[in-house]
């Protein structure tokens, strides 16, 4: 056995597959998850809200049921002053359970001091991880699935009108970028709980990370594009070069993707996410609906970088956690 | 060979400037209790996560049941049961869902496992409670629990730190049975410790760690002729002249050293129990014996001999 082992010869080359007990890594988490209640004050949190907005929204749409093709998507989307639409409240509600599922997922490990029992099992670091990430996407995607469940139901009840095959198709699409959504901010607490020791510090930062998204992130940029592309002269060209610039820049914010793909979505009205000239409206009849894959071609971008920046963040967490030393 | 259970050469661990552990040549027969001793910081537990392969060695190699913890992990976790030293549970599961998971993660069919969780939970005396979640468990029952989770994957080695910590001498006895009874099945036992007298009631041999260095191995017979040039010492009280008795004694075949502590109070030195062959000496150059007593090699000893020297030969 011995000789054999010199001819694999590499030291990298580890045996059997990285992801040996990952799905008994998930059930557990999800397990404990479902069960937690943390979870249970977010699923009445987000439970209220829902019937909420969704209520207030069927007795404004009660009046023009019949004569719009995409009533669905106005019971996410419609807003009753004081309360706004119910995807305006999605934007904070995700990141929050997001958050809650992961913020103490690593450092938890450490401090209940399970890591060095749960590590000296035949698993690889890899599957730890990875089990307790799609734990917390697959929890999150069920609580978004019940409540997408939920409206389309009320909506059927409340206005005796069943959704079309492309409705369901487009707010099946907009759950989809939900739980990616969720996934950048579940990645990112991810990511926190394993940099810090404290479950409650990692819990605040990446509370903080939200809230300068939400929050600081459109001020700084209007701060800052004046500065890097300022505008002497007042000639198209620096006004648009400003614009773009003020646009790519509030795409780093996962916020903003997400609204942008929510827009698009679920309005199919909406033929552009970005700056619009009007050369680019040549030919458009206004106030025409688009078909559901120009809407998604339209987002894919976005939606793209809500999924790309998921799989970055946790592969960060991945190498930061590879080389976290294990001791209890 | 083969029968080396554990088997590292020039392994060292450095933590920066630190060195944790430094040139480690380490073999484990396989069947044997041994015993890993240091004070703190000496480098005890980061040899443990070598061997694991929880920590990655700086220099060195390691084998252990003829593997390399490195590159085949799966292999040696599923083949060795570790409790650390400070041992955790999911407090909210019950100890039977603790043990369930861990049971799972080594690929336990569900029949096997539900019947390997009732057999270990028996011979940990842990049946009554095993439905109870752990957070309602005592330090002692959670050590045990420990233990049962260990013997889950009927493991060929077992690797304990500081596996008696924070139990009181009854619970400390329960373990020391334990262990015998591991032995008893030919399991291989490694285990780190403070409480030296637990460890010469358990071990086969010692190792004796200082600054990342096993600075001296053997039986604690082996160690005791090493550290204190003579196994035993047997005091003796007696009256009469003291150079003539101190000559006498010291013409003893088998003495090493006599010391005459005041107050007709001597200290002898031998390499065997010699009380009889000194009492007769004392008596035939005309002492009056008053009293005598032998006290057997004890780690303790060979442990705080050696550190004194230690220490004070750093200091010359
Ligand atoms: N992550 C780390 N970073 C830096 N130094 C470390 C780290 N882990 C351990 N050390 C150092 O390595 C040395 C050996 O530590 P180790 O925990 O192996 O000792 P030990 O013999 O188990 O001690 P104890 O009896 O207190 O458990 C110590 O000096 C310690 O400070
Ligand atoms: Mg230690």
């Amino acid at each position: 056995m011995a000789p054999k082992l010199k001819d694999t010869g590499r030291q990298r080359a580890r045996e059997g597959s990285p992801w040996t007990g990952l799905w008994v890594v998930v059930a557990k988490e999800m397990a404990d998850h479902l069960t937690s209640v943390r979870m249970r004050i977010l699923e009445v949190l987000i439970v209220l809200t829902a019937a909420g907005t969704v209520y207030a929204a069927i007795r404004n749409l009660q009046e023009t049921v019949g004569q719009d093709p995409f009533l669905l998507m106005k019971l996410f989307t419609t807003a009753q002053e004081p309360l706004p639409a119910f995807v305006g409240f999605l934007g904070f509600l995700i990141p929050l359970i997001a958050i809650a599922l992961a913020f103490d997922s690593v450092n938890g490990e450490f401090s209940r001091r399970t890591i060095s029992r749960i590590l000296a099992q035949p698993i690889y670091r890899d599957a730890l991880l990875m089990g307790k990430f799609l734990a917390g996407l697959f929890t999150l995607a069920l609580v978004l699935t019940a409540i997408w469940l939920l409206i389309i139901g009320a909506g059927i009840v409340g206005m005796g009108v069943p959704p079309s095959g492309e409705e369901v198709a487009r707010s099946l699409w907009f759950l989809l970028a939900s739980v990616f959504y969720g996934g950048i901010w579940l990645a990112l607490a991810m990511v926190f709980s394993i940099v810090f020791r404290q479950p409650a510090t990692a819990a605040l930062a990446s509370i903080a990370v939200w809230l300068f998204f939400i929050v600081f992130w459109e001020i700084l940029v209007g701060m800052v594009a004046p500065i890097l592309r300022p505008v002497q002269f007042n000639t198209a060209e620096e006004i648009l070069a400003q614009a773009q610039l003020e646009l790519a820049l509030t795409r780093l914010s996962p916020n903003t993707l997400y609204s942008e793909v929510m827009l698009a979505l679920l309005q199919p009205t909406v033929r552009s996410v970005g700056l619009v000239l009007p050369i680019q409206l040549h030919g458009a009849i206004l106030g025409t609906p688009l078909p559901l894959h120009q809407s998604l071609l339209l987002i894919w971008p976005q939606f793209t970088g809500l999924i790309a920046a998921t799989i970055l963040l946790f592969a960060l967490g991945y190498v930061l956690f590879q080389r976290r030393e294990i001791r209890a | 060979m083969s029968e080396l259970v554990i088997e590292t050469h020039g392994l060292s661990k450095r933590y920066g400037d630190v060195v944790a552990v430094d040139n480690l040549d380490l073999a484990v027969r396989q069947g044997e209790v041994f015993g890993l001793l240091g004070p703190n910081g000496s480098g005890k537990t980061t040899t443990i996560l070598m061997l694991l392969g929880l920590t990655e060695p700086t220099a060195g190699s390691v084998r252990v049941l003829g593997l390399d913890p490195a590159r085949q992990p799966l292999s040696v976790k599923a083949r060795v049961g570790y409790m650390p030293d400070e041992v955790g549970f999911y407090d909210e599961l019950t100890a039977r869902a603790n043990l369930s998971y861990i049971a799972r993660l080594n690929g336990l069919s569900r029949e096997e496992s539900a019947r390997r969780i009732d057999e270990v939970l028996e011979r940990m005396g842990l049946s009554a409670v095993a439905d109870r979640p752990v957070a309602t468990f005592s330090h002692g029952m959670r050590r045990r629990l420990g233990v049962a989770d260990v013997l889950l994957k009927q493991p060929q080695l077992i690797i304990m730190d500081e596996p008696t910590q924070g139990l009181d001498p009854e619970g400390a006895r329960g373990f020391l049975r334990i262990i015998h009874s591991l032995k008893e099945e030919g399991i291989t036992v490694l285990l780190s410790s403070h409480l030296l007298h637990q460890v010469q009631a358990v071990c086969d041999r010692v190792g004796l760690f200082r600054h990342g260095r096993m600075e001296l191995v053997g039986t604690v017979t082996e160690l005791a002729q090493r550290v204190l040039g003579s196994a035993y010492r047997i005091r003796l009280q007696a009256e009469g002249p003291v150079s003539t008795l101190t000559e006498a004694l010291q013409q003893l075949p088998g003495v090493v050293d006599v010391q005459h502590q005041g107050d007709s109070r001597y200290q002898v030195s031998a390499t065997s129990d010699l009380r009889a062959e000194a009492a007769r000496a004392v008596v035939s150059a005309g002492g009056r014996l008053l009293g005598l007593d032998v006290e057997a090699p004890s780690l303790d000893n060979i442990y705080a001999r050696y550190f004194e020297e230690v220490e004070h030969g750093a200091e010359a």
